[in-house]
């Protein structure tokens, strides 16, 4: 899974608090990169999907990259390719998962992250 | 009508696998021929986020991925499963399709949501289509890839309702259909309750089953 689709997650339990139940706290964190081809025009599409907060504060809690903790008005072709290589190259190979809300922790195997609760978590 | 972009390559997957991950059928390779049909308008609402429920080997998203790729357009796919071998599949089908694809296992896509409201540009169903008892439905197991309960409409039925949060302005959803889950009691719901308009891409008679894939969108 790369860091872009863990930019999408979230806690999803029933009662977990809404405003805690994102983004969801990446521990014991095996990572890989794989190449993917850039493409200036869908970055720059990408971006507006992105919480730029939490890619930020993930790429530089794992290590990966540091990023400007504005978006910058003016986006160039070394900041874009930046953004391209921590959200879309860096894969969570291995994780835990945990809800800052409830606790729950949703783990990561072979890139793959388990959401599914239990029938009486939904 | 004749696939002419190529079908992605399963050679990755045994016989043993598909007693756990539904084995593309009639109703899949009629998603791949509509996708295909209709690739002229999917380019014009410019997608960039592509979603799939229930992604089974992921052959569909990574078809629509390449199909894309040869028109030089990029799109970030994400996939669901209940199932979570199918999970392990679709990572491996695109893989083996030197593509990127990220699966998720879930049931429908709630993780995803409220966070990519109204976020998903395309969004890909091939359903537990099958009229089956209520009690059938629910598994995680194979089951899960037909089991339907009544109407075989059970699992449709809970995307429907979800579709005015998943899909962006200038979103398509795709959904396979047979004729017991009333395809066109759907247009007319999806229509009336939603403002969402409808098409018949393609149909087909596959033994007794007779496969339709329907497009909804929001006029322009
Ligand atoms: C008819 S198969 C389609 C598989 C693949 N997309 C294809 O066309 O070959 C339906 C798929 O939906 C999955 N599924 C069923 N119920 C689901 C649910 N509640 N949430 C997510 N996936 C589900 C099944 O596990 C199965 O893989
Ligand atoms: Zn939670």
């Amino acid at each position: 899974m790369r860091l872009i689709t863990h930019n999408m997650l979230q806690c999803h339990a029933k009662g977990c608090d809404p405003s805690q139940s994102y983004p969801l706290e990446l521990k014991e964190v095996q990572l890989e990169s794989l190449d993917a081809e850039y493409s200036e025009d869908f970055i720059r599409r990408l971006i507006p999907k992105l919480d730029w907060n939490v890619l930020v504060h993930t790429a530089f809690a794992l290590g990966v990259a540091e990023l400007p903790k504005e978006l910058p008005d003016v986006q160039d072709e070394a900041f874009l390719r930046k953004v391209h290589q921590v959200a879309l190259e860096t894969r969570v190979k291995e994780a835990q998962m945990v809800c800052n809300g409830c606790g729950h922790v949703y783990p990561i195997k072979d890139g793959v992250p388990n959401m599914l609760l239990q029938d009486n978590e939904v | 009508m004749l696939n002419m972009h190529p079908t992605p390559t399963l050679s990755h997957l045994k016989p043993a696998d598909y007693q756990h991950v539904y084995e593309p059928a009639e109703d899949t390779f009629l998603f791949l021929d509509a996708l295909e049909a209709d690739v002229n308008f999917i380019i014009s609402r410019s997608p960039v986020v592509s979603l799939e429920i229930g992604c089974g080997t992921g052959i569909i998203t990574t078809f629509l991925q390449t199909l894309l790729t040869s028109h030089g357009i990029p799109l970030l796919s994400l996939t669901t499963d209940i199932n979570p071998q199918a999970c392990k599949a679709t990572a491996a089908t695109a893989l083996s399709n030197r593509t990127s694809v990220d699966a998720i296992r879930t049931d429908l896509a709630f993780p995803l949501f409220p966070r990519m409201e109204n976020g998903i540009d395309i969004l890909l169903f091939n359903p537990p289509y099958v009229v089956t008892e209520s009690e059938e439905v629910g598994s995680t197991g194979i089951e899960a890839a037909w089991a339907g309960g009544k109407d075989g409409r059970e699992v449709v039925d809970r995307v429907l309702r979800l579709i005015p949060r998943m899909l962006s302005k200038n979103g398509i959803f795709y959904l396979v259909t047979i004729r017991e889950n009333k395809p066109q009691e759907i247009m007319e719901y999806m229509s009336t309750t939603y403002n969402l308009r409808s098409d018949v891409v393609l149909s087909r008679k596959a033994g007794t089953e007779g496969l339709s894939i329907l497009k909804f969108y929001y006029p322009a």
